[in-house]
């Protein structure tokens, strides 16, 4: 059977992957795709500007349309329908021949009919190609405004701050998302929105667009008012794409939509229409999992099962510019005799609402903005109409202390209740999954789709997880080794509550055993961060791993490499001379490194004090580069020298670098401080980066280069020196309290549970009140700071460890060299072997 | 696999307070590297282990510079480099038994250490 699928679009692909299962029902499958790349992630489209790329967004596995009944038309639009010959035009003048039509073409954004709307710098937010052309504009642009302040304007609005555009939003409604929420969200959403430094103009009605003074547009409103602004995108809603479906003669809903039945069907019995485009019971479906149920509703058919769409739930949570904003079923209390609870806490920015049946008993809907932890709890409730507690305020009531709010423990909801919308997955198959081995959230994703889509339900599959877990008796281990029942965030709270001093102490009170290669290191980094005592103090060398015992890095032949600090990156060419001469006269193999210093090669253990006098004597200190702490704050040169800097990037890099070294952290940590939004230093590819701006500092935190790179995430922006290292202390102390060992800070990010918003609201908002401990604990690290290398080599114990043999001078004998390029290089094993001839001789002439 | 070649012969190597407690130092015994542990659970019990130092896993002669643990009641030491554990009193590799080393007999006597390599 021959199917084509019109429109390539998250649904369009969800049905392709549905078919594409079981190839054996000899199902011949085109996909016609008029974009030139394959289906993406809409939901998640504004990420492109916190710097996802296409490829990151792309919804096809590798490989996918390698199999033989699939194929996918790029660029490919179909243009016209023959329904008697059951043919499909398409743009590239083939035509193609049918025996089901999937009409999956989405919906198109609505552009109010104003008078300029097709000047030039005037967008519209929908595939990646619009974003492109944003993003070239932001570029060039200082403000930027929006017109439609609904679901997608909103976001939209985040992706124009996050270009650093001064931000408005142009609603014409009287509140910000007037389909979702009721006029106290809207109050309390518009106020958190303008608190995050965008503008809104509500009750506005843009009349014409015409040449502006303060930027390149005057949008004239009916009220006689004007905004002026360099860039617009129009974000007013959307419209199902619905016009092919039109020229073919197929039946449409009175304000479009192709209208289809309960099978998806169209009023051609051959041809089906899902997603955006399709109008069912005189409903159009704006989001992703009514589309999703469209799509594996039409799948089964074309396998031969029956299947209905039976509508779908409308309730949604998301984060809008980091503020949670949910509505739940009946949100505006439409349904008759029902009755509302409201809460609100205008200090905290926070309103909820529950719109309860007229007998009391079941939950209809609700309203959360500015806090939506509930979401979960009371979706459930409603869509399993599970009866309210006696007093259902306390849903969403703030907790008083000591009294636990009246949950729905995950234990109420049925089988059969619906805990991943977009991807139709259960409680019981969530369960089935855990039974089968998946038992952490990663391997749960992996074996049943739910949370992977728009991830809204990951806290709640969590909470399925691990009861279930509990249920089947299986433990949540999270401890660092057999050694420590403990995970390392315990392990540090137990040290610094207990003041733990080292690693006996510890192994006495809280371990067993005599301590592993996994939680010597671990410990010894935690007292580290608490106490910052030497680390190759008596009690503390043996827990060290050989970079931190030898303050070097071991490379793969036992030699070990030193880096000396360069803060900032920056040398005098003194400093670099000495380190030339060092470099030379040990012979040392010598390479620039990432993080702009540079790596002498090659030392042995008997050589690296000798090393390290030269280098303090010319004026340098330990590097760190062999710590899990601070390695270096990578800057480019700023507004010092370069013409186009607005900040002193080398300086403050030189500062923060003085400031954090020497921070023993759960692994390694790397800044950067760019001096204008270039970004040369690639400081948002950092654990920390720095961007100067016009009025300061922006703050981002927890990105990576490496084998998963991750974006920086913007923490605060605008700071002056002061805040930008206060926010700094807090954040690195916060990481180093929390974090796992050896969890870079992207993957704790990850996995802290309330993401970016509870980081900011810990860091910045001091949300858990213990911003000035950490500051505190900081000081103590910055203060009891000392040079690792000067105090080794002039610790006459210590010194002494600094020998390859106990009972020798001789140096060890199987490190062999050979050249290459006009340095050193380590031998390889067959190089060696001929070299190792010679060694016996060495030896006995000693 | 040094077994069948010569007779063992005791050799002084150090002081053991020239070991810092739970860490190793490597020898040269007879022109060959061995690697000898200081461990110690706590005043009372002290033992001294030797092993090769050279590291068949990473070719290089590193052992002496691992980090001492347990794993059950194994006494180990991991390799610096690609973190193999090597069971301390008979030489190991916990791994890859192909790594294994060979292991040797200690002993301290007013405060000497002493190999049998």
């Amino acid at each position: 059977m021959k199917i084509i699928v019109i429109g390539h679009g998250m649904v369009g692909h969800k049905l392709v992957e549905c078919l594409a299962q079981d190839a054996a029902h000899g199902l011949d499958i085109t996909v016609l795709c008029e974009e030139p790349r394959p289906a993406y992630d809409r939901v998640h489209l504004s990420e492109f500007f916190s710097g996802k790329s296409a490829d990151d967004l792309s919804l096809v596995e590798p490989g996918f349309f390698e199999r033989q009944n699939v194929l996918l038309k790029l660029n490919a639009k179909a243009v016209s329908i023959d329904r008697a010959a059951r043919t499909v035009t398409v743009s590239t003048g083939e035509t193609l021949p049918y025996d089901r039509l999937v009409f999956a073409t989405g919906s198109y954004p609505f552009v109010p009919p104003v008078e300029g709307r097709e000047r030039a710098d005037c967008f519209v937010y929908r595939t990646i190609d619009d974003l492109e052309a944003m993003q070239e504009c932001g570029a060039r642009s200082k403000t930027g405004t929006v017109v439609g302040g609904g679901l997608l304007g909103l976001e939209c609005a985040k992706a124009l701050r996050d270009m650093g555009l001064q931000t408005h939003v142009v609603e014409f409604a009287p509140r910000l998302m007037a389909v979702q929420v009721d006029e106290g969200g809207g109050r309390v959403l518009r106020t958190k929105i303008e608190e995050l430094g965008v503008t809104v103009h509500t009750q506005k009605n843009t009349t014409a667009i015409v040449d502006g003074e303060n930027g390149s547009h005057r949008m004239q409103f009916a009220d006689g008012t004007h905004l002026d602004t360099d860039m617009i995108v129009f974000s007013a809603g959307i419209r199902p794409r619905d016009d092919l479906a039109r020229d073919s003669g197929l039946t449409l809903g009175a304000r479009g939509g192709i209208v289809i039945d309960n099978a998806c069907r169209t009023s051609d019995p051959h041809i089906y229409a899902i997603g955006e485009c399709a109008l069912w019971n005189g409903q159009l479906f704006g989001l992703v999992a009514p589309g999703y149920d469209m799509a594996r509703t039409v799948a089964r058919q074309l396998l031969g099962e029956p299947a209905e769409f039976a509508g779908a739930d409308m309730s949604t949570k998301l984060k809008l510019m980091g503020v949670d904003v949910a509505s739940i079923g009946d949100a505006h209390g439409t349904t008759p005799g029902s009755r509302a609870y409201q809460f609100s806490d205008e200090r905290k920015q926070v309103y909820k609402k529950l719109v309860v049946s007229e007998c009391g008993k079941y939950l209809l809907g609700g309203v959360m903005v500015g806090d939506a932890s509930e979401y979960g709890t009371l979706l459930q409730m409603m869509l399993n109409r599970i009866e309210l507690p006696e007093a259902p305020e306390f849903l969403i009531l703030p907790q008083s202390d000591g009294k636990a709010k009246p949950g729905l423990g995950v234990d109420a909801l049925p089988a059969a209740a619906q805990i991943c919308s977009c991807n139709n997955v259960s409680k019981g198959d969530l369960c089935a999954a855990v039974c089968a081995g998946a038992t952490d959230i990663g391997a749960l994703k992996c074996a049943t789709s739910a949370g992977t889509s728009c991830g809204g339900c990951v806290p709640l599959v969590t909470q399925v997880m691990k009861a279930e877990m509990k249920k089947q008796g299986l433990a949540v281990n999270n401890h660092v080794c057999e050694h420590f029942p403990f995970s390392r965030q315990e392990l540090y709270h137990i040290v610094r509550v207990e003041g733990v001093r080292s690693f006996g102490e510890l192994l006495a009170k809280h371990g067993r055993g005599l301590g592993c290669d996994i939680c010597k290191p671990t410990v010894a980094s935690i007292l580290a961060s608490c106490w910052n005592e030497f680390v190759l103090k008596k009690e503390h060398a043996s827990l060290q791993d050989t970079n931190d015992y030898y303050l070097a890095n071991i490379q793969r032949d036992g030699t070990y490499s030193v880096v000396p600090r360069m803060a900032g990156g920056e040398v005098t060419p003194d400093g670099l001379i000495a380190v030339g001469q060092v470099a030379k006269k040990y012979g040392l193999y010598t390479k620039i490194t990432g993080g702009q210093r540079v790596d002498l090669f090659g030392a042995r253990v008997e050589q690296l004090p000798f090393i390290w006098e030269e280098l303090i004597a010319a004026g340098f200190e330990s590097g760190h580069a062999y710590g899990k702490a601070l390695r270096t704050v990578k800057s480019c040169v700023g507004s010092t020298w370069c013409r186009y800097g607005v900040g002193d990037s080398v300086g403050l890099a030189v500062e923060l670098e003085n400031r954090y070294k020497g921070l023993r952290t759960p692994h390694k940590i790397k800044f950067g401080v760019s001096g204008c939004t270039r970004e040369c230093a690639e400081a948002q590819g950092k654990d920390v980066g720095v961007i100067a701006t016009e009025k300061g500092w922006n703050l981002y935190v927890c990105g990576n280069g490496g084998m998963k790179p991750r974006h920086a995430e913007l923490l605060a922006s605008d700071l002056d020196r002061e805040t930008l290292v206060r926010y700094i202390d807090r954040f690195l102390m916060f990481y180093v309290r929390t974090a796992d060992r050896l969890q870079r800070t992207s993957v704790w990010r990850e996995s802290l549970e309330g993401g970016l918003d509870y980081l900011i609201d810990v860091v910045v908002n001091d949300h858990l009140g213990v911003a000035a401990e950490l500051e505190s604990d900081m000081r103590h690290v910055v203060e009891t700071y000392e040079c690792e290398w000067k105090k080794a080599v002039t610790d006459p114990e210590t010194r002494k460890r600094f020998r390859h043999f106990v009972n020798s001078d001789q140096a060890d004998n199987t490190v062999t060299f050979v050249e290459e390029r006009g340095q050193i290089r380590p031998a390889t094993p067959v190089e060696r072997q001929a070299k190792l001839v010679s060694i016996p001789v060495v030896v006995e002439t000693v | 696999m040094n077994n069948d070649r010569l007779p063992r012969a005791w050799t002084p190597i150090c002081t053991l307070d020239d070991i810092v407690p739970n860490t190793g130092v490597c020898a040269l015994v007879n022109g060959e590297q061995v690697a000898v542990f200081h461990v110690n659970r706590h005043e009372e019990d002290t033992a001294v282990y030797a092993i090769e130092n050279f590291d068949p896993g990473s070719q290089a002669a590193v052992l002496s510079r691992g980090l001492i643990g347990s794993l059950g009641e194994r006494i180990v030491v991991a390799s610096p480099i690609y973190k193999h554990h090597f069971d301390l009193r008979t030489g190991e590799c916990l791994e890859s038994p192909e790594y294994s080393v060979s292991a040797f007999a200690t002993r301290v006597e007013d405060g000497q250490v002493w190999v049998a390599v």
